[in-house]
């Protein structure tokens, strides 16, 4: 942490630089994030596709990592409008671990249970219960225990588009299961008690 | 022939069926051996990691472990789905990139008897093995019916080429993989804008206003250079464009009838194979008037719109139902058009 040097309190700084979220955030991110090295060039607000529908650009949600604004940061509706296209990552001329950033936020605004809008969160809650059950993804019971927990309205006109999957083949009313469930669920067991901090 | 590792992913024994019916069909005649991944599991996809970090590479990392177990005279995995192709890049890549994940991924898979070694496999796209391992000369020479005439949108999504780890793909943004696959097929390659632009993903289940306008662009944008079909290599893009497109149509007010199918489908109707052994018809938005312009016929589709009631008060009816120009129901809700 930065000195509280006369230099600075001249400048108008009255506090010491705290980067401990930042720190946080980049730890708990997989590879190497790069984080702290973002220049605020706008690059990845300016590549996005969806950034109109979000509370704040990349690059603004960054600054606020920075400056330990960690109640707005983790409400934000950012991450959860990311869509993971990594058109802002290929273009980062700091190579910051964008995609990677956001998962890390949804991760930790769920634990702390600060996310405003429960919609996505659930929706990811919602798949990652199948997976853990069957060990492959289930689109039926996914989209039947999303939309009518969060839009039973929807799951009226989607019901025509459900139909025509069923009638084509393409979707199963019943799971698969792997034959290794006892192994993987042993894996994601001891997996949960760790966490990335190194 | 040349050995390939296999990792299907789970949409391609649902939603994607066609793309892993037209796979199979084409694997023989471009001399690709498949050996499934005994057992895999899910990648996750783009849900578990935004969860739950370690749990969510490990649940990768099993897949990697399962398949460095069949090492046998090749080490490299095929994945035709660009979500399951990215993940397991991803984890092998990060594994090696931050040693700490990969020791407690390791961790994790010990307890179910398991260890990866981070970057002892080869993680490859299924397009990348077709271009580069088979090659755009041996496919031109298995063309019986090029597929002269057609007008096709090379839409190759996002997931492929970026974040590319390994640096394997010509471009970031503007790539000429696909482009070169569908033209050494005989078919005329419209040049597509945004050919790695987003469909939207998962923002179809969570955030469909975001999604809608996603593939609302992607689909206008073929209209407009006239391409008769859009071709993908991902089971999500071909499902928000084909599945949602009629959803999208009802919230914008358009009428866009833009089919798309897997390039798998398209590589094996010009070496020959019959549009129902490459599962044509399974599509939801119809691909009858784009195949035609090549002489090619689809078999009918089971029922238009999925099974049809006997009676129309044979099941209680939602309530505010609006009616398209042709005075036929939408079972939509005018708040959700209109807001």
């Amino acid at each position: 942490m930065p000195q509280m040097t006369e230099e600075r309190v001249r400048a108008g700084l009255t506090q010491e630089e705290d980067l401990s979220l930042l720190n946080e955030v980049s730890m708990k991110t997989a590879g190497v994030s790069h984080l702290e090295m973002c220049i605020q060039c706008g690059s990845c607000g300016g590549s996005c596709p969806s950034a109109a529908d979000m509370d704040h650009t990349p690059r603004m949600l960054f600054a606020m990592l920075r400056a330990g604004m960690r109640e707005l940061v983790l409400q934000s509706n950012t991450p959860w409008i990311c869509v993971s296209c990594y058109h802002c990552v290929v273009r980062c001329p700091q190579e910051v671990h964008i995609t990677d950033v956001m998962y890390t936020l949804k991760g930790m605004a769920i634990r702390e249970k600060k996310f405003r809008d429960a919609v996505a969160p659930e929706f990811s809650e919602t798949f990652v219960d199948m997976v853990e059950k069957y060990g492959r993804s289930f689109e039926f019971g996914l989209a039947t225990r999303h939309y009518l927990k969060h839009a039973p309205l929807r799951l009226v006109g989607m019901s025509t588009m459900g139909l025509g999957m069923l009638a084509k083949g393409r979707m199963s009313m019943t799971p698969r299961k792997i034959k290794g469930m006892t192994q993987l669920k042993s894996i994601l067991k001891k997996a949960k008690e760790m966490e990335l901090t190194s | 022939m040349s050995e390939y590792i296999f990792y299907p992913g789970c949409s391609m024994e649902s939603s994607a069926k066609a793309y892993y019916d037209s796979l199979m069909v084409i694997a023989k005649p471009l001399g690709i051996t498949l050996k499934e991944i005994d057992d895999w599991n899910c990648c996750g996809a783009t849900e578990y990691v935004g969860m739950n970090l370690i749990p969510a590479y490990s649940l990768i990392a099993r897949n990697l472990a399962l398949a460095a177990k069949m090492k046998n005279g090749t080490d490299t995995v095929v994945a035709p789905c660009s979500a399951c192709y990215l993940n397991l890049a991803k984890a092998d890549y990060y594994m090696s990139e931050r040693p700490s994940l990969g020791e407690k991924v390791n961790q994790a898979l010990e307890a179910g008897g398991l260890h990866y070694e981070a970057g002892s496999l080869d993680i490859r796209h299924l397009l990348d093995v077709i271009i580069n391992d088979i090659g755009l000369d041996v496919l031109k020479e298995k063309v019986v019916k090029p597929l002269k005439g057609l007008r096709v949108a090379p839409y190759l999504g996002c997931m492929v080429p970026r974040p590319d780890y390994y640096h394997r793909w010509s471009d970031a943004e503007h790539p000429i993989e696909l482009v070169e696959v569908l033209k050494a097929i005989g078919a005329e390659v419209i040049d597509y804008p945004l050919a790695t632009s987003c469909c939207g993903g998962h923002m179809t289940q969570i955030g469909p206003e975001t999604a809608y306008e996603l593939i609302r662009r992607l689909i206008s944008s073929a209209d407009r250079y006239q391409a008769d079909i859009m071709v993908t290599v991902c089971p999500m893009c071909q499902m928000n464009l084909d599945a949602y497109q009629g959803e999208t149509n009802r919230y914008f007010g358009t009428n866009y009838q833009m089919p798309i199918v897997f390039f798998t489908q398209l590589i094996g109707l010009a070496l020959g194979f019959s549009p129902k052994e490459l599962g044509f018809g399974t599509e939801i938005t119809s691909t009858k008037r784009a195949l035609a312009r090549i002489g090619v016929e689809i078999p009918e589709p089971v029922e238009e719109g999925g099974p049809r009631r006997k009676k129309d008060e044979g099941l209680p009816m939602p309530p505010r139902l609006i009616k398209n120009a042709k005075g036929k129901s939408l079972h939509h809700h005018v708040e959700e058009a209109e807001s």
